[in-house]
């Protein structure tokens, strides 16, 4: 019994873990699923009917403009991000003296609430007393920056907010990136006399592959779940202008008292995630098993 | 004596695959017991069972005459040193080697002893207080040997404990382990590829390819009558020749026709050679085919081959030819006439030849 | 200087002019870091110096312009007396919510995770490398998807809007990243390791114990450091699960910026916002090199 217990201590050890997993994660996305396929309203019903949760998500305009949001809020705030945080990393990686502080100071913003920075933000675009009425108190009178609160363009002022929280956190990931090249590589590229511009371009950016995959994921990932930003910044207006699948969802759960919505709305950002971070995920466990 | 290593009939596998089959060894106490092979072969894995750091699927495994099938590692009264050491990093190195006693309950004054013991037997006292990340490769390996002398077990066992040592710190600590045999009598099973190390420290060797026991011998035995052609290719630097050779009885004993670039093959007798199938496989040693006029004796013949390359080695200097279609390596001494591109007469000692079957690779005689 | 040049000025000009070149070039590369430097500090900068203001002086002066009369007016508000809906207390009460709810959610998830990633990288049995793949990809899922669940699960367990159901949640869905942390690090860590100890006699306990978690504190740091971020810095559960007084300070502040009772402060808002800010960027600048070291050297490694 003793030596049973000995053998097998590991296993025991791992076990609540993994059976919290099993059931927090993996039961509670079937509990999800399943609900999401029947006509819960207010409170959850179990009786499978169907895809008609599905249905009415994607007739209704506001899921529409959410979705939409989603592509452009993730597709610009990804991009950016990635080509702001290259470009930094490029710079700092000229032997800079003050490289400590100024690394310090790109990525503090990591380091924030997105309620805080949401706060932030809010305060500084708000046309009444932020940027356009410190610039119209310049002497630009027509100056024109509203986009808080303008419904066309209000969602660009969340792009700005998050990429102002997350770009200098790609820099650092790409700087650290830029370390680990070998060095006996780029300094056999120096002795042929290749021109440094062009060993960035040919040899070292080539070689950060997974890097760049690293930072997409994490990106794309906190582009799917972001919603205290959108609450803190804009709360989703004007109107429902700057609605994302995830303050949808909220919205539907405990605000709308729409159970079956916001469980099918929870599904569509589930299996979104899934398409891009399963194959990561499977090629990462692979490479390292190997 | 009761052997203090008995196994038999000793079977692993990981799943489907067999890494180990019908393994059967024994030692006696105050053997040193070499598991020598390439890597795969399985001998690492061997001594893992042998620790119980690896469960055994079949057979029994014994030390001091007790079952040892379902008995921790820390109940079988073994020592070990691994090939990266594994030293405890955040430990100094006094804790490191009194850790196993602390764990067992020992008390201070007599981990206290023992350290001073084992610290002066290998002279690490300026280092006890230091940290492993503070040592040499030299002076991590000697805390490794101290964490097992200073446990005083049945049987230590080593995992290749001089690999990542470079080659003159290894021969110095090759010398060192083997004196240390000899000073304690203690049992030892040592794992190694390199089978110049097996040659000089073992009393036993085991000869080990694809899990599968290839010859057990004493060091002499596995020289000079390897069982056969992987363990005659694989034991002795440079490898045994191995020549195919086509064997035709006459009225002595048996003649050799030995095939020869660019002439008529050669033709050898060996008087004590009987009853060898048509198609063979000789194998000579490369000291076996040296000057003419060193050796005498009724076994030894003269030929004239010629020569490919010339290495100088300091006190020998080998040279290579071709017969029966294989380089083959002769040993010659250091002033020797023999010049690339020129023949050269080579005797051939048929004293210690050995004959295998080209076809099964077995020992004929 | 032996210059072997047959026109030594000549050839000190074109040095200095591909000196001067260089220069340039320097500077303006210090001049662009700078710039973003500006970016990036600006909001923070503005942030302080709107809560130093006086209502009036927000309202007359420059968004970017230091506060022509410093006050503190606005912080004491923030701490203490700010309304969040119909509660007038600040955020004080729910600053201390959240560090009833961060220091046992971090502590805990650490240690779960370092056991884990010992077991996983060092321990390793038949379908540990699934074991792992599932909890990893815990990581990633979105927490929209757990939510409705875990609403219902908390009400039965009779935790809903408590503080120990907060920490029951972060704890949950913080495994996943600990036990990754952990086992990155110690699958670095060579199994002689510890079939030296088992022979030296140590038990399993007893190895993580004695020899695996003094090796830690690089990784501790780092699980420390991420799940305290992610804790503090939560809003999707905190406001989904917690009740009137239970609320951890991100969502008083939401609640605080967007209460449409009365004036708007704007200098409370920022006040408040700094205080909600302040643990995470201390332990940032404090710790938050090792942090990084920590983030980034799984993904190079791969």
């Amino acid at each position: 019994m003793a030596k049973w217990f000995e053998t097998h201590l590991p296993k025991i050890v791992l076990a609540p873990s993994f059976i919290a997993v099993l059931i927090f994660v993996y039961g509670f996305i079937g509990w999800t699923a399943w609900v999401s396929l029947t006509r819960s309203k207010l409170m959850p019903r179990y009786e499978i009917d169907g895809f008609i949760q599905y249905d009415r998500l994607f007739a209704s305009p506001r899921w529409d403009t959410a979705m939409n949001n989603l592509y452009i809020f993730g597709g610009m705030f990804i991009i950016i991000s990635l080509v702001l945080g290259l470009i930094l990393a490029i710079l700092l990686d000229q032997q800079i003296r003050v490289e400590g502080a100024i690394r310090t100071i790109y990525l503090y913003p990591m380091a924030l609430s997105m309620i805080v920075t949401g706060t932030a933000w809010k305060w500084i675009l708000n046309p009444g007393l932020g940027v356009q009425a410190m610039v119209q108190g310049w002497g630009f009178e027509n100056f024109k920056f509203d986009w808080l609160v303008n419904p066309d363009m209000a969602i660009y002022t969340v792009v700005m907010a998050a990429i102002w929280q997350s770009s200098g956190f790609v820099m650092a990931l790409f700087l650290a990136g830029l370390r680990s090249v070998d060095t006996e590589i780029i300094r056999a590229a120096q002795i042929d006399g290749i021109p440094t511009w062009r060993v960035y371009t040919a040899i070292i950016i080539p070689s950060m592959a997974p890097i760049f995959l690293s930072a997409f994921i994490v990106l794309a990932h906190l582009a799917i779940k972001s919603f205290d930003l959108v609450i803190a910044l804009t709360g989703g207006g004007p109107g429902y202008a700057t609605d994302l699948p995830a303050t949808y969802m909220y919205a539907m759960a405990f605000s709308r008292g729409d159970v079956g919505q916001a469980a099918s709305s929870a599904m569509i950002m589930m299996m979104v995630i899934f398409i891009i971070v399963v194959p990561y995920l499977y090629s990462e466990l692979r490479a390292k098993n190997d | 004596m009761a052997p203090i290593l008995d196994i038999q009939h000793l079977y692993k596998n990981y799943g489907a695959t067999e890494i180990l089959k019908d393994i059967n060894v024994s030692i006696e106490p105050g053997d040193f017991l070499v598991l020598v092979g390439p890597s795969g072969c399985g001998k690492s894995t061997l001594l893992n069972c042998i620790a119980g750091l690896e469960p055994i699927t079949g057979g029994t495994l014994k030390i001091g005459g007790e079952d040892m099938t379902h008995v921790s590692p820390k109940d079988r009264d073994i020592a070990m040193v691994f090939q990266s050491y594994a030293l405890y990093p955040t430990m100094s190195v006094a804790k490191n080697i009194t850790f196993g006693m602390k764990v067992r309950g020992v008390d201070q004054a007599t981990q206290d002893r023992k350290l001073a013991e084992v610290a002066r037997q290998l002279q690490i006292e300026p280092l006890l207080k230091r940290r492993p990340g503070q040592l040499s490769g030299g002076q991590r390996q000697r805390v490794a040997m101290g964490r097992a002398l200073v446990r005083d077990p049945k049987l230590f066992l080593f995992d290749e404990p001089l690999s990542n040592l470079d080659a003159k710190l290894r021969v110095e600590m090759r010398t060192e382990i083997k004196s240390l045999h000899q000073r304690l009598g203690a049992s030892m099973v040592y794992v190694t590829h390199d089978q110049i190390e097996a040659m000089t420290l073992a009393t036993k060797i085991v000869v080990m390819k694809g899990g599968v026991i290839q010859q057990i011998g004493t060091p002499a035995e596995i020289y000079n009558k390897p069982a056969n052609l992987f363990v005659a290719d694989f034991m002795g630097s440079p490898a045994m020749n191995l020549i195919p050779a086509k064997a035709r009885a006459n009225g002595v004993g048996t003649k050799l026709e030995i095939a020869r670039d660019g002439a008529e093959p050669i033709v050898l007798t060996d008087a004590r050679a009987k009853n060898l199938p048509e198609d063979v496989i000789l194998g000579l040693r490369p000291e076996d085919i040296s000057e003419p006029g060193y050796r005498s004796g009724e076994s030894v013949q003269e030929a004239q081959c010629q020569v490919a390359i010339v290495e100088p080695a300091g006190a020998d200097t080998y040279v290579m030819t071709t017969l029966g279609g294989k380089q083959i390596t002769a040993r010659l001494h250091a002033e020797t006439a023999a010049a690339p591109g020129a023949a050269h007469t080579f005797a051939f000692d048929l004293g210690k030849v050995s004959y295998f079957n080209p076809g099964t690779g077995e020992r004929i005689l | 200087m032996t210059d072997v040049s047959a026109t030594p000025a000549a050839a000190a000009a074109t040095r200095s002019q591909g000196a001067g070149l260089k220069t340039a070039l320097r500077w303006g590369l210090y001049l662009i870091l700078a710039l973003f430097a500006v970016y990036y500090l600006l909001p923070l900068f503005v942030m302080l110096t709107t809560s130093l203001k006086s209502l009036e002086e927000i309202r007359t002066g420059d968004l970017v312009a230091l506060p022509r009369e410093v006050t503190f007016d606005a912080w004491a508000k923030a701490w203490s007396g700010a309304c969040t809906g119909i509660q007038c207390e600040g955020v004080r009460p729910y600053f201390w919510n959240s560090v009833q709810i961060a220091v046992p959610g971090v502590l805990i998830s650490t240690l779960l995770g370092a056991v884990n990633g010992y077991v996983i990288a060092q321990w390793r049995f038949k379908g540990a490398n699934i074991i792992f793949a599932l909890m990893l990809f815990g990581c990633f899922i979105p927490f929209q998807v757990v939510l409705l669940p875990m609403a219902r699960l908390l009400g039965l367990m009779g935790i809903a809007g408590t503080i120990p159901g907060l920490i029951f949640v972060h704890v949950i869905y913080g495994i996943g990243f600990t036990t990754l942390f952990f086992r990155n690090y110690y699958v670095t860590i060579p199994q002689e390791l510890v079939k030296a100890a088992k022979v030296d006699g140590a038990s399993f306990l007893r190895i993580f114990w004695s020899i695996f978690l003094p090796l830690s504190i690089p990784i501790i740091v780092v699980s420390v450091i991420w799940q305290f971020t992610q804790i503090w810095n939560d809003f999707l559960f905190g406001v989904s699960f917690s009740s009137a007084g239970t609320q951890p300070v991100t969502v008083a502040l939401n609640n605080i910026v967007n209460s449409t009772t009365g004036v708007k402060e704007y200098n409370v808002d920022m006040a408040a916002a700094i205080i909600a800010a302040l643990p995470t960027l201390l332990v940032y600048v404090v710790a938050g090199k090792y942090f990084i070291r920590g983030l980034t050297a799984g993904s190079v490694k791969g």
